[in-house]
């Protein structure tokens, strides 16, 4: 037995806001993209209410587009931590016509992502979705509550924010709105990254540089695969690559990187400086990327 | 996690051109947390507007309509770390009608940065940011002295400035060892991170020096143990089929096995039996720690009730004053019915008087039938039952408590009680 916990006051947080909203809401649900943000939140969770399982299920809205290492990792990690995973697809969405495929050479699934999850959330009537965005990621996610507030469409009325004082948190909604729920508010991406490391946290292995087929576009590696548009003249190479953020494939760029531990990703990460949603094609089609994205519900 | 760093919180506060976000910003560029591509966008905004440096403010300053109106309209959350620190920045816009949003930075911050431009010295705004500082009972306060370099880094203008604000200082609860002064030029990196040449006559920390030497156990005031029940935890399961794990998040003090434990509202005593953080037991929780408790005795306890040490209790009362800072359009007025959320703990609550609206400028309070919003006031409620609490000076997260309107839900108050 250990005599004395002295707390880490992140992690502290994040269980305190974890247990608020299996407290607060009826149904709550774990948004789980197979990124190490969402796994942490998941190691969170289960210190939360450890020796009881995790009360909510997990959701996984399935571009379709994703490394089937995000996936195949997905369904281990529900299986041995016994948990409920839904799984709704964007190609639904789209078969169904509420969204439109991209076209073209910055295609992506990743916008069209936020109509399949309001279908979910209307389908299971989730009044609270957790959510592992950090505020140091972009500068519209700093200004984001830890309890945030949507309407019926998924909105955020960034001029609306209920104050958060002290670590109070109101959850009060009305019927048909739902709360954006974020404990790792306050995590920086190498806090993430050394808790993975401190906790010993299984991560998918596209995190830890593999050899794979790439492109170079605009600075930026792309993964070279069918879901990803490439112009006839933009060469194919094999490269020691791996991923900082793990999105849609269309999405999200690989960095040049050797490190094949989490030590050395930590080590990488420490001395980075490209923060990480600057390998997120998704932000640089326009300064304001994220939040006219967050306005329209995305998540 | 951050194994070896501590973790500093911090408030800013300074009038709209006080060069707050610039400030930030540079502590930012200098101690490396922004990122090429950061500094790339700065660059590149920096020039479209035409500018000959680097405006740093861009790297803080986040939504559409504040970059258009080239203010600050919300709190902010920057983080930033040193080889020895993790720190936590709530940057806070200074507006006259932003009373709310300091209010909000500083609930979460032992630190405040008061910024104050070197050619207009103390001003009203001065004043107000001081009086929430004071009100929150933040542990330190840092006056940066700002823009030094239009003055050309004058000692006279900084100790005139700093003579006005000790005189502020007198008024307040602060001593003056809570208070530290430092001349800056946010622009030029002055005594942000490089100790200035400009300025040889200071002699102290440079302002990034001076925030790494404190430590945040001298920024906790030191309380008795307050654990709110936030959630019951029932496994059911055959390995844990008895389980009843009382989870919360321990304020002040400690709790160790074998502690005798009075529980609220009902005042039975038990004894605690076992401390559990994930899948290990504990023998004792320090504060601050996220924890599961079970008791020795089957209890009657449920999520808004709260265990203490027995011989510890805080006070039980259906009527409660305290000073409110309405943080909502909505105004505050007599006999109005709230929903009043005092940790995880919730009640009703009906304003029974308004006493007064305090001046935030020190200069005592005036009579008043209601509180609209930024307005800070001494009002008076009935409960609909007893919360049980300590007076905010001695204990803040059990001392204070905010207003849930009834019908919108929109948090409209935060409470100091007294």
């Amino acid at each position: 037995m250990n005599n004395l916990l002295i707390p880490n006051p992140k992690e502290a947080e994040s269980i305190h806001i974890i247990r608020e909203v299996a407290a607060q809401f009826e149904r709550p649900v774990l948004l789980f993209s197979g990124g190490k943000d969402s796994i942490t939140l998941v190691r969170l969770a289960q210190k939360a209410f450890y020796p009881a399982k995790i009360p909510f299920p997990l959701l996984h809205v399935d571009t379709g587009h994703n490394f089937p290492e995000t996936i195949e990792f997905r369904d281990k990690l529900v299986e041995e931590l016994g948990l409920e995973l839904i799984v709704r697809n964007v190609q639904d969405s789209i078969d169904q016509g509420k969204v439109r495929e991209e076209r073209g050479r910055y295609s992506s699934r990743n916008s069209l992502q936020t109509t399949t999850l309001l279908d979910a959330i209307e389908e299971f009537k989730f009044d609270a979705c957790i959510g592992g965005a950090r505020r140091d990621e972009e500068k519209a996610r700093a200004k984001e509550r830890v309890f945030s507030v949507r309407d019926d469409f998924g909105q955020w009325d960034e001029k609306n924010q209920r104050p958060e004082l002290f670590d109070m948190l109101n959850g009060k909604i009305h019927n048909g709105q739902n709360v954006r729920c974020f404990p790792i508010s306050n995590w920086t991406e190498l806090d993430v990254w050394e808790y993975i490391k401190t906790e010993n946290i299984e991560i998918p292995s596209i995190y830890f540089a593999h050899e794979r087929e790439v492109f170079f576009r605009d600075g930026m590696i792309w993964t070279a695969n069918e879901h990803v548009f490439r112009e006839a003249h933009e060469e194919v190479e094999v490269r020691m690559v791996r991923f900082r953020t793990v999105g849609d494939m269309t999405c999200t760029a690989a960095v040049l990187s050797e490190a094949v531990s989490l030590e050395d990703v930590v080590g990488e990460i420490r001395l980075s400086t490209i923060s990480e949603r600057g390998a997120r094609i998704d932000d640089k089609r326009s300064e304001a990327a994220m939040e006219t994205r967050k306005k329209v519900g995305y998540f | 996690m951050s194994e070896n760093r501590k973790l500093i919180k911090i408030a800013t506060a300074g009038s709209v051109d006080d060069g707050k976000s610039t400030l930030i910003g540079r502590l930012l560029y200098d101690t490396k947390s922004l990122t090429t591509d950061k500094i790339e966008a700065i660059e590149r905004s920096s020039k479209q507007r035409g500018y000959d440096y680097l405006d740093f403010s861009l790297a803080t300053d986040g939504l559409v309509a504040e970059r258009e109106q080239g203010i600050t309209i919300d709190v902010a959350h920057i983080y930033f770390n040193t080889a020895k620190t993790n720190f936590i920045v709530a940057d806070t816009p200074g507006h006259v009608e932003y009373t709310r949003n300091m209010v909000t930075g500083a609930s979460t911050s032992q630190v405040a940065i008061i910024l104050i431009d070197a050619r207009k010295g103390v001003i009203e705004q001065t004043y107000r940011h001081f009086f929430i500082a004071n009100l929150l009972r933040i542990s330190h306060v840092v006056v940066a002295i700002n823009k030094m370099d239009l003055v050309d880094y004058d000692e006279e203008v900084y100790l005139k400035i700093k003579a006005d604000f000790d005189a502020l200082v007198a008024k307040s609860d602060f001593s003056e060892d809570q208070i530290t002064f430092i001349p800056v030029s946010a622009l030029k990196g002055e005594n942000i991170a490089r100790k200035s040449e400009e300025m040889p006559w200071y002699v102290g920390n440079t302002l990034l020096d001076h925030l790494e030497v404190l430590e945040p156990s001298d920024l906790e005031p030191s309380s008795v143990a307050r654990f709110p029940v936030q959630y019951v935890i029932r496994p059911k399961t055959e390995a844990w089929h008895d389980f009843r794990g009382f989870s919360g998040m321990l304020y002040g003090g400690n709790l160790k096995v074998g502690d005798e434990v009075t529980l609220l509202p009902s005042l039975n005593t038990s004894k605690i039996k076992s401390i559990h953080y994930f899948d290990q037991e504990v023998q004792e929780a320090s504060a601050g720690s996220s924890i599961a408790i079970t008791l020795e005795t089957e209890v009657d306890l449920s999520r808004g009730d709260m265990l203490v040490k027995s011989g510890e209790l805080p006070a039980s009362e259906k009527q409660i004053s305290a000073t409110i800072c309405q943080v909502n359009n909505k105004a505050l007025t007599v006999g109005k019915k709230y929903i009043l959320q005092h940790g995880v703990n919730r009640v009703l609550a009906k304003v029974d008087q308004i006493e007064s609206r305090i001046h935030t400028d020190f200069t005592g309070a005036e009579d008043a039938h209601s509180l609209k919003l930024n307005d800070i006031g001494r009002v008076h409620f009935r409960l609909s039952k007893p919360i049980h609490f300590d007076p905010y000076k001695t204990n803040k997260s059990n001392g204070s408590f905010i207003l849930i309107d009834e019908a919108e839900y929109d948090t409209v108050s935060v409470g100091f009680i007294e």
